[in-house]
């Protein structure tokens, strides 16, 4: 699946885009179809996000896991400070 | 340590003013992120993995218990509770918010801190040897020369826009712990034949993805022109330095490319242009520079005696001090790299404490190290033991400076959005293992630095031994280098063969340190004894 992610303007946090608006959980991220890119334009337009960009996943028992390492840290914190992550489920093996 | 005058704090600042305005109008949405990047990057704050990070300068890693103590208020006021110290002798912060970022850099004003060109194409802070000033083997104290450098790199008009990012270090002693010659342009004060102090010039150093170390242009550049030859070494590089190629822009490039023989040529025609247009600073501004940086009133006649009858401290004594200029006192490093933990991490409460033993044990002074550690730079012995137990309270005593687990990390792929494989988690492997299995005392000094990607902040060129973590198709790889080195012997790391997983690099660190430990000679260092053997018994040894 295609999923959207980016920055919170104001605190920088990681964000994925549930259909409405834009969600701390990758769990509540949607699916994109053709209109990525304009969601991009209009959501970055309206400054609910900053650097927004289409990332591959897939949908697990466990929930959404982006395809690449990096969006999975991104998605559950420092894999070395998990204790910091904003999804209480994280553990290495999820990250990893 | 020097103190802002009404221009220093007049400039400052005005740039907190600007900063607020910007960022409103960012967040108002009458800047676009396009034209406010530039702005926010120009005042060192970046958007990495998990929110913005800011990064601090901390002038030639110089630091008063004031500055450290609102150090430490930032971590918990604005961050989460803790801050990460930089191989460029800064301090980073990983979870700030840009409405919050105003309020941080007035906060760092009022202790005469900016955060201003820890970023962009510019020069940016001045790095220094962490022992300045208490050392007994440099010829003179090299921070007034970095201070009057800052002075003349801050927002220098001409070289805001260079066409790369640009790093300057000063020390002042043969033992080089600043890795001078891994710089954009390396100074080491010296004396010439007739007893003058003067400064020689190595340009073209760096590390990166095309690393090289920096040869010597200039021998002896008196005092007097030490701003304009430096002045001169820029405008070449601006003039002629790639802008077409980010890869290509560093002046090493430069250098390498032109050849050093027709750089110096240009660089001796540009000075002796210079040297007409007056635009060195009077002498009278270096006194004035200088007069900050005078000796704090050390006791007189005081004992070298220690007690060292307990083991542990005994330990920490041999491994974490070195000797201080005056008798009776020591240079006390404190480790940031405690067994299993995040190497340059210290947590908000760390760091207040660190201020105020550097307030009663150190004249108020601390550095910042390029190895991510922090230095007490004059404490008395007869205080050492009392120091050693607050240090341990707060488990900040761990005797290894310069051992295997006192470990150079970048953030890596954990915190930073360059990073190609996470470098903390190997770091930790790595302490771990080689504690716990007992080598690191027995295998004495071995540098070995992490990078998670090709920019190499982690110094892995320059490790004894190096790691470099690579993407390799979606997976993490490490590549294993070895014979690298920072200090006066400056050089670079080759790399072994193919790159392993996270837990094959530990194992292989482990077969060429045994192999190490086998063939040592009397007194050798692990670098000493790749340098003697050469690399293919050490490949032998990994790969079979």
């Amino acid at each position: 699946m295609k999923i959207i992610t980016g920055n919170d303007l104001k605190s920088g946090a990681v964000t994925w885009w549930d259909g409405k608006g834009w969600s701390l959980s990758v769990n509540d991220a949607v699916e994109v179809a053709d209109d990525a890119a304009a969601i991009i334009a209009g959501e970055e337009a309206t400054r609910r996000v900053n650097g927004a960009y289409i990332i591959d996943a897939e949908k697990t028992d466990a929930g959404i896991r982006p395809a690449h390492i990096k969006e999975r840290i991104r998605a559950l914190g420092p894999t070395v400070r998990l204790d910091l992550s904003l999804d209480p489920s994280a553990t290495p093996d999820r990250v990893l | 340590m020097y103190s802002y005058d009404h221009y220093d704090q007049a400039m400052v600042d005005a740039r907190v003013a600007e900063f607020r305005d910007q960022t409103r109008r960012r967040i108002e949405g009458t800047l676009s992120e396009e034209k406010f990047r530039p702005l926010r990057l120009q005042n060192g704050l970046y958007l990495q993995l998990h929110a913005y990070m800011l990064r601090v300068a901390v002038p030639y890693g110089t630091l008063s218990s004031a500055q450290m103590k609102v150090l430490g208020d930032i971590a918990d006021k604005y961050d989460r509770g803790y801050g990460h110290f930089t191989t460029r002798q800064n301090i980073q912060y990983n979870w700030i918010k840009l409405e919050d970022t105003p309020d941080i850099l007035a906060d760092l004003a009022k202790v005469e801190m900016h955060a201003i060109q820890t970023s962009g194409n510019c020069i940016r802070n001045i790095s220094s040897d962490q022992y300045a000033g208490a050392t007994p083997d440099e010829i003179i104290d090299p921070r007034p020369y970095a201070e009057l450098l800052r002075q003349w790199s801050s927002f220098h008009p001409e070289f805001l826009a260079l066409p790369r990012k640009f790093k300057i270090c000063v020390i002042a002693s043969d033992t080089d712990r600043a890795a001078m010659k891994l710089h954009d342009i390396g100074i080491q004060m010296v004396k010439n034949d007739a007893g003058e102090v003067g400064c020689a010039f190595y340009v073209g150093g760096g590390m990166g993805r095309t690393p090289f170390i920096a040869p010597q242009i200039k021998a002896f550049v008196p005092l007097d022109q030490l701003i304009t030859y430096a002045e001169a070494c820029l405008r070449v590089y601006n003039r002629y330095g790639r802008r077409d190629n980010k890869y290509k822009a560093r002046i090493k490039i430069l250098v390498h490319e032109l050849g050093l023989d027709e750089y110096s040529r240009q660089v001796e025609e540009e000075f002796a242009h210079l040297l007409n247009q007056d635009i060195e600073p009077p002498l009278a501004e270096l006194e004035r520079i200088k007069a900050h940086f005078a000796d704090p009133a050390f006791e007189q006649g005081l004992s070298d005696d220690l007690d060292l009858s307990n083991p542990k401290f005994a330990r920490w004594v041999k491994a974490n001090t070195a000797p201080h200029k005056v008798p009776g006192y020591t240079i006390a490093t404190i480790s940031l790299k405690p067994v299993g933990g995040i190497p340059g991490d210290a947590s908000a409460d760390q760091i207040r404490l660190m201020a105020d033993l550097a307030k009663d044990y150190s004249f108020d002074e601390l550095r910042v190290t390029h190895a991510q550690n922090i230095v007490l730079p004059h404490v008395k012995k007869a205080d050492l033991f009392v120091l050693w137990e607050k240090l341990v309270a707060a488990d900040l005593a761990t005797a290894n400076l310069n051992a295997i687990t006192d470990i150079i990390a970048c953030p890596g792929l954990d915190y930073c959005s360059l990073a190609n494989a996470r470098s903390i988690p190997v770091a930790q492997k790595i302490s771990q293992r080689f504690t716990d299995n007992g080598k690191e005392e027995t295998l004495g000094e071995l540098k070995l630095k992490i990078s998670g990607c090709i920019n190499a902040c982690g110094h892995h060129h320059a490790g004894h031994i190096g790691i470099l973590g690579v993407d390799r198709k979606g997976t993490e790889n490490y590549q294993l280098l070895l014979g690298g080195s920072e200090g006066a012997d400056t050089s670079l790391g080759q790399i072994t063969g193919p790159g392993f997983n996270e837990d094959g690099i530990v194992d292989a660190i482990d077969k060429v340190t045994d192999f190490y430990l086998a063939e040592r000679q009397e007194g050798e260092r692990f670098l000493d004894t790749y340098r003697r053997l050469g690399m293919a018994p050490f490949k032998e040894v990994i790969y079979g």
